[in-house]
């Protein structure tokens, strides 16, 4: 115990924290992107589906009950993957003494230089998508149980379909490097399967990304109403 | 050709430091960046004036110990080449040079382009070494070794510490450095006896010494001169995680 105290207190340790809960978000940003996709499936399959998550394992669990744990868990892996990218922000900070004249980047990706400010958009964009779609606190027209409803008049608006469009590319970035750095951090890493870790988070990202646009692209494009 | 060089000058490590700029008008394309630099070193202690500080020593690519950040990149613009190893071909009359030393807390300047890079020493210390007797050079196959593994030993042994890693990093990381060390040894018969606990030790000393955190930009890789694979790192990462779940490291002979 003492021993995985000192592994959390080094650098490496917080890496592994920051890997561990990303892995647990990228488990439920691909349960939510299947989801989202039985809106293409009628008002009454993805109600239903809404309706299950809601009363998963009812009568044994609470109405609710699951969808709470499951809520706390995902609110505990933010804020540890805020909170370690925070600390490590910190140490990195006060590592660099002076910022150099003139810099050339040599790092692999774009994405990787703007992991810690994409992620804070990322934060507020999911702020705003808890007030839009799930309180509805932000939504023009939304009605409590009609999942299927509140998402189509969502993305009716070019607007609200553009800027969920941008905050996708931002979370595509995101598992861009993220996915490959996972790899990098838990040390999966051979020399058989090195080549693969690359293509493996390329076609992840842009998965998820194409995902999550297809149904609102329909709604827009009023093939689903 | 002409060319006009700012370079970091800086008389003691608590002192204020700035851009002087230079002439270096009489410089050959066949000469190393050293070399030139060498040229207006003489040139500057005939006027007079101090010349400007920098590590070298076998100027053949090998020994790690010169390195400056050369227009924002370590060692220069050229791939896998070392300051000494880089020609002024690289460059063309009139270009304008920026010749600046490794930043990091843990690598404190000393005079201008030199920095104090003895936190590397530490790092080594804290467990760079294996504590048997190897002996005189072994029988060839005395002791049976994967081709593959000796490879990727051999490729981490390559390392030659010359800070480039840090200068690079955005979090100023040794995390390169630290790898390599690490698993030029983890990937030895003779590294096993204290594999893990090398690898906690190592990684702590890195830490305390100053150095940021790796966040996995690959900046290093590109930046050295060695062409030391990030692979290590995740290698390193392994071992870590490995040792710290273990019961007693020490004591973990394969």
């Amino acid at each position: 115990m003492r021993r995985v105290a000192k592994l959390y207190q080094s650098s490496v340790g917080k890496k592994i924290l920051m890997a561990l809960s990303g892995l647990i978000l990228f488990g439920f940003i691909v349960g939510h992107m299947v989801g989202n996709l039985k809106v293409l499936s009628g008002p009454e399959s993805f109600n239903a589906y809404a309706e299950f998550l809601r009363d998963f394992g009812y009568p044994l669990i609470p109405h609710e009950g699951f969808l709470w744990v499951f809520r706390i868990v995902l609110l505990g892996a933010v804020l540890l993957h805020a909170a370690s990218a925070f600390q490590l922000w910190g140490t990195s900070r006060s590592a660099r003494s002076g910022m150099y004249r003139k810099t050339v980047d040599l790092s692999f990706s774009y994405a990787s230089r703007t992991m810690r400010w994409g992620g804070v958009i990322l934060a507020l964009f999911v702020v705003y998508h808890i007030l839009h779609l799930t309180t509805g606190t932000v939504h023009v027209d939304f009605v409590a149980g009609d999942v299927y409803h509140n998402y189509v008049v969502a993305f009716q608006s070019p607007i609200i379909l553009g800027f969920y469009a941008v905050a996708q590319a931002a979370l595509c970035f995101h598992l861009y490097h993220g996915l490959w750095s996972v790899t990098q951090t838990l040390g999966a890493s051979h020399p058989k399967y090195n080549p693969l870790r690359r293509p493996v988070a390329v076609v992840l990202a842009l998965g998820i990304f194409v995902g999550f646009l297809i149904p609102p692209v329909l709604v827009a494009t009023g093939v689903v109403s | 050709m002409k060319l006009k060089l700012h370079i970091w000058r800086q008389s003691a490590p608590d002192v204020r430091g700035g851009f002087e700029t230079i002439a270096a008008d009489n410089v050959s394309a066949h000469m190393s960046f050293l070399e030139m630099l060498d040229v207006v070193n003489e040139g500057l202690i005939a006027e007079g004036k101090e010349p400007v500080a920098f590590d070298h020593d076998c100027r053949e690519g090998i020994c790690g110990t010169c390195g400056m950040m050369i227009n924002g990149n370590p060692h220069g613009p050229w791939e896998g080449t070392s300051a000494c190893q880089l020609h002024m071909r690289a460059f063309q009359d009139g270009d304008e040079i920026w010749i600046e030393p490794w930043r990091a807390r843990a690598f404190p300047v000393l005079k201008d382009l030199v920095v104090d890079r003895s936190a590397f020493d530490r790092i080594i210390q804290a467990g760079g070494y294996v504590s048997i007797r190897t002996g005189s050079a072994p029988d060839a196959n005395a002791v049976p070794i994967g081709k593959e593994w000796a490879d990727e030993a051999f490729d981490a042994a390559a390392c030659i510490g010359c800070g480039a890693c840090v200068a690079a990093c955005p979090n100023a990381s040794a995390m390169l450095f630290t790898a390599a060390k690490v698993t030029q040894l983890a990937r030895l018969p003779q590294g096993q006896p204290e594999r893990y606990e090398r690898v906690l030790s190592m990684v702590d000393t890195h830490d305390s010494e100053g150095f940021g955190n790796c966040t996995n930009h690959g900046a290093c890789q590109n930046a050295c001169p060695k062409g030391i694979s990030v692979d290590y790192i995740a290698q390193l990462n392994r071992d870590l995680f490995k040792a710290t779940l273990m019961d007693r490291p020490d004591e973990a002979a394969v």
